[in-house]
């Protein structure tokens, strides 16, 4: 599987860049993320939950940043193993460059599993590994551009893992 | 009238009532005391090293007796394989070997790489997730052309992917080249022969059984042929004598070529309850099916048919890749070449024919026989070839057929392709096929279906296959290592009742009731009183098994020839007690007769003087009335028939349906006909499910896509036309006592390009002119990407 796509941020390139190293970023945006340890230099150790159709699965493995152009392009790798589920590996190639609307974020990002789970939900690996994408680029923007306004959270919202808008930027004083 | 018992009466099969009631006894329903669980733990990678397997944690685990990994399989041997090939450089076959646990390296998803023994099942599942196993992930060889193009290598010690590089006939080469130069029409066409998987109703299951005090190892499993595993296993895996090694395989749910094989999870139950001094239990789970039982078809072909200006065939060259996957399973190297290049000729005079046949290993299942075996392909690329060729001559491609094939006279008929065929009557099928399928109709429904906005289509195929395996001296000269015999044991009971023991094995075939049919027609008893028993080698003679359709022509000729013996010596007795000369004994309905007198002994008086012999020639023969015969075949048996296929396709989404499927077939004499027709419909039900559903696909990292029945297609009821069958073209087999052909495979053999062609033709009258060839499946995205690509 493999898929290209970019987004337009509200927010400078250099936010940008220190948004992806941040691993407080990377825990956030990954869905179903339950741990996220490590650093840049050495890579992340990471536990992800997914339920890939009929195979639901702990996957345990390792996040890498690779291919560092600094401040405009890199590579963001994973491979996780869950066990009898089988296993997944995927990364994405990012690139940054300034827009009009503040960062054109570009990627394009590749996918392939195993064991179970390809045995079991080939036909579905596809659009799943475009959604997690999506989720993941959605996330990711969502941290770094500006809050807008913010209204009540509901009580389904305030359960919901994902981050509020924003957050990155608030932190570090954006 | 019909008859109501005996050869050609349509006897309902016996063993159904045990099946459609639930008392079958299979080998998952044997549960021995004491029992532990296996489960296989298998790579999700299709190629890889292994570098560490850690089985402490799950050794600790409750209930856990053992986890075995291929350490300790150290001093057992390879699974075998049971056919030597011979490249056309001379050379042997490349034969790596296939460890019962991996060594060292995973070579195909589903390669077991350790397994976890407790006490039970759930325990066994669990304590396999705590296995530790660490792989480096290889680059994986999926495509044939790659993988001999310098691909990542499968075996590393073997130095090449390409297994073997047949030619066939060698020496016909240069003159079939030359014939092509001098062609007035070339035909060729490049196709697939798409890969299958077997999936018969009932997974594999295996359990080992050891006696310490005695040393007698059982071995239960799912088994076409448990005679041939006893002998595969014992002296090639695990060095068992054969006396120390009972193979039982009871009923078993359908095989179709999946269970001929010596599985590495036979092998393990039985070593490890010899291990653990206590029986062993495998079951496989459907997904687990996916991946270990071997597969078919799979192969790559470029097909090329040259006509002279008259449209007579001169001669046929092909190119197949076939694909071995990732070790040879027991007959894999000679379902591409022995069952496939000989039958090239089909029912066709083609006076030159050579193919070319490479096999290859990729890092998928490994690949064997299925239903038809080479067969399928042969007739597939065949057929379409020459449907191929007369749209390109503007022909009928009834005609172009009829005008080449071989002539009732020229019977027996050597071909170019070393085997000759005894008898057969190709017209009369075809004759027989267009009155059954209506052919003078079909113009005005293929108008009716075009008022309603559909392409109606018709396609024929015609096929011959060789079976009935086969002639041992000839299959050994072919690189067999094994004989193709068949045994029976005719034990005739005291008071008249027979048990046949049968080196053949019913799983699905209805031998209990055809087999009893014989021997009632032969003796004059009620078939009621006699027994089939089969699938346990410690009752039966050694035997070969069921495959290549050959149980009744080959088993059953065994058994005819025992019986032979029983009745002679029962004429003996017969004629010691009436006072008469052996001669003069007739035995017919039953009794025993002196010729010119009305002198009569009944059946049972003679079985019974054979048991309590009060009254006997004891000085010069033994008592009991019991007779084992071993048969080995002069030939293959020749099944052939013409196969008619009416289809309509919607031009709007590509969608295909069969209307009409009508099947002609000549098997030569028939004992039960309504277990024919039983065999062709299965047959062609699975030939319709690789023409328009079944494909088995692999991704480029080898890992199975179609690995369960949401992505596998499996033919349902209603994918399936009512099918119109006839066997009235009759040309008995010549070389065979009861002048019977194999009828098992032929369904699946002859159907698959009858239904591609039909849709060629479909399309063709429909304007869609470009389109020469549609792949199988014809599903509905490929008709129509080819009708508008």
């Amino acid at each position: 599987m493999q898929m290209s796509d970019s987004r337009e941020i509200a927010a400078p390139p250099a936010i940008v860049w220190q948004a992806i190293l941040d691993p407080d970023v990377l825990r956030a945006c990954i869905p179903g993320c339950e741990s996220l340890s490590g650093s840049v230099a050495e890579g992340y150790q990471a536990v992800v939950k997914q339920k890939v159709g009929p195979v639901s699965a702990t996957f345990t493995g390792v996040v890498q940043i690779t291919d560092i152009v600094e401040g405009q392009s890199l590579r963001i790798s994973g491979e996780g193993k869950g066990g009898v589920a089988g296993f997944a590996k995927g990364g994405a190639d990012m690139a940054l460059e300034p827009s009009e609307a503040g960062t054109r974020l570009t990627y394009t990002v590749d996918a392939s599993v195993g064991g179970k789970i390809a045995q079991l939900g080939s036909r579905i690996i596809d659009g799943f590994a475009r959604k997690l994408a999506d989720e993941f680029f959605t996330r990711f923007q969502d941290a770094v551009e500006g809050p807008e306004e913010e209204p009540a959270p509901t009580e389904a919202e305030a359960a919901d893992a994902a981050p509020k808008k924003g957050w990155f930027k608030r932190m570090i004083g954006g | 009238m019909p008859k109501d018992g005996g050869i050609g009466a349509s006897t309902k099969r016996r063993e159904d009532v045990r099946f459609l009631t639930g008392k079958g006894r299979y080998t998952d329903d044997i549960n021995i005391r004491g029992q532990l669980y296996a489960h296989f733990i298998r790579s999700q990678v299709a190629h890889g090293t292994i570098r560490k397997i850690d089985t402490r944690d799950a050794e600790a685990m409750p209930g856990v007796v053992k986890v075995f990994t291929s350490a300790d399989f150290t001093g057992v041997g390879g699974i075998p394989t049971g056919w030597q090939v011979t490249s056309r450089d001379g050379q042997p076959m490349l034969e790596p070997k296939h460890p019962v646990l991996a060594e060292g390296k995973v070579r195909h998803v589903g390669d077991p790489i350790a397994v976890v023994v407790a006490e039970t099942l759930d325990q066994a599942r669990d304590a396999a997730e705590a296995v530790e196993i660490d792989i480096d992930e290889l680059p994986a060889v999926v495509d044939m052309k790659a993988a001999v193009k310098g691909g990542p290598l499968v075996h590393d010690e073997i130095g090449s992917n390409l297994c073997y590089d047949w030619g066939f006939v060698e020496e016909n080469k240069a003159a079939v080249d030359e014939a092509f130069k001098k062609a007035a029409h070339v035909t060729t066409l490049d196709l697939v022969n798409n890969r299958l998987i077997a999936n018969p109703m009932e997974p594999r299951v295996a359990v080992g059984d050891y006696e310490d005090h005695s040393g007698q190892h059982t071995l239960y499993t799912t088994s076409q042929n448990p005679h041939v595993i006893r002998l595969l296993m014992g002296a090639f895996v695990l060095a068992i004598p054969e006396h120390k090694l009972r193979v039982v395989a009871p009923d078993v749910g359908g095989g179709f070529g999946s269970k001929i094989y010596h599985y590495a999870e036979e092998a393990f139950v039985t070593k490890a309850a010899q291990i653990l001094k206590r029986p062993v239990k495998w079951t496989s789970s459907r997904s687990e099916a996916f991946i270990s039982d071997a597969q078919g078809r799979d192969h790559l072909t470029r097909i090329q048919l040259a006509l002279d200006a008259d449209h007579n065939f001169t001669a046929l060259r092909c190119e197949t890749y076939a694909n071995m996957g990732a070790y040879l399973s027991t007959f894999a190297p000679c379902i591409p070449t022995w069952l496939h290049g000989t039958l090239l000729a089909g029912n066709y005079k083609t006076p030159l024919v050579y193919t070319n046949v490479k096999a290859v290993f990729t890092n998928t299942v490994p690949v064997d026989a299925y239903r038809g075996a080479g067969r399928p392909e042969a007739t597939f690329q065949l057929e379409r070839v020459i449907d191929m060729a007369a749209r390109e001559l503007g022909v009928s491609p009834v005609e172009l057929r009829r005008k080449n094939f071989i002539q009732p006279d020229q019977f027996p008929y050597q071909t170019p392709v070393a085997v000759v065929y005894d008898t057969g009557n190709y017209q009369a099928t075809l004759d027989k096929l267009l009155d059954l399928s209506d052919h003078a109709g079909f113009e005005a429904r293929a108008a009716e279906s075009k008022a309603r906005g559909k392409l109606r289509g018709f396609g024929l195929a015609h096929y011959i296959e060789a079976c009935g395996i086969a002639p041992s001296n000839l299959v050994g000269q072919l690189g067999a290592r094994a004989g193709l015999y068949e045994s029976a044991t005719v034990r005739v009971n005291a008071t008249g009742s027979i048990t046949v023991f049968t080196g053949s094995h019913s799983h699905g075939q209805g031998h209990e009731t055809t087999f009893a049919q014989v021997i009632s027609e032969m003796i004059g008893i009620d078939a009621s009183q006699v027994d089939i028993v089969h699938g346990d080698t410690s009752n039966s003679p050694m035997g070969m098994g069921t495959y290549g359709s050959r149980s009744l022509a080959v088993g059953g000729s065994a058994m005819v020839k025992a019986t032979n013996k029983i009745i002679n010596k029962a004429k003996k007795i017969a004629a010691h007690l009436m006072e008469a000369s052996e001669a003069d004994i007739e035995l017919k309905g039953g009794k025993f007769t002196v010729a010119g007198t009305d002198k009569e002994k009944s059946w049972v008086d003679i079985t019974l003087a054979a048991y309590v012999p009060h009254n006997y020639p004891l000085e010069s023969m033994e008592p009991g009335l019991e007779e084992t015969a071993f048969y080995d075949p002069s030939n293959f048996t020749y099944p052939a028939g013409a196969y008619g296929c009416e289809v309509e396709v919607d031009p709007d989404t590509g969608k295909v349906t069969i209307l009409s499927f009508t099947a002609a077939d000549d098997f030569g004499n028939v004992v039960n006909p309504m277990i024919v027709a039983g065999q062709v419909h299965g047959g062609l039900a699975q030939g319709i499910g690789q023409a328009m559903l079944e494909n088995c696909v692999f991704d480029e990292n080898g890992q199975l896509l179609s690995g369960s029945f949401m992505d596998y297609a499996m033919p349902r009821a209603d994918d399936v036309p009512f099918y119109s069958v006839d066997h009235s073209c009759a040309t008995p087999c010549t070389h065979n006592p009861l002048g019977v052909k194999g009828c098992g495979e032929a369904g699946a053999i002859g159907s698959p390009p009858a239904v591609v062609n039909a849709v060629l033709d479909a399309l063709h009258r429909g304007g869609f002119t470009h389109v020469t060839h549609i792949d199988m499946p014809v599903s509905p995205s490929r008709v129509w990407q080819a009708m508008h690509g």
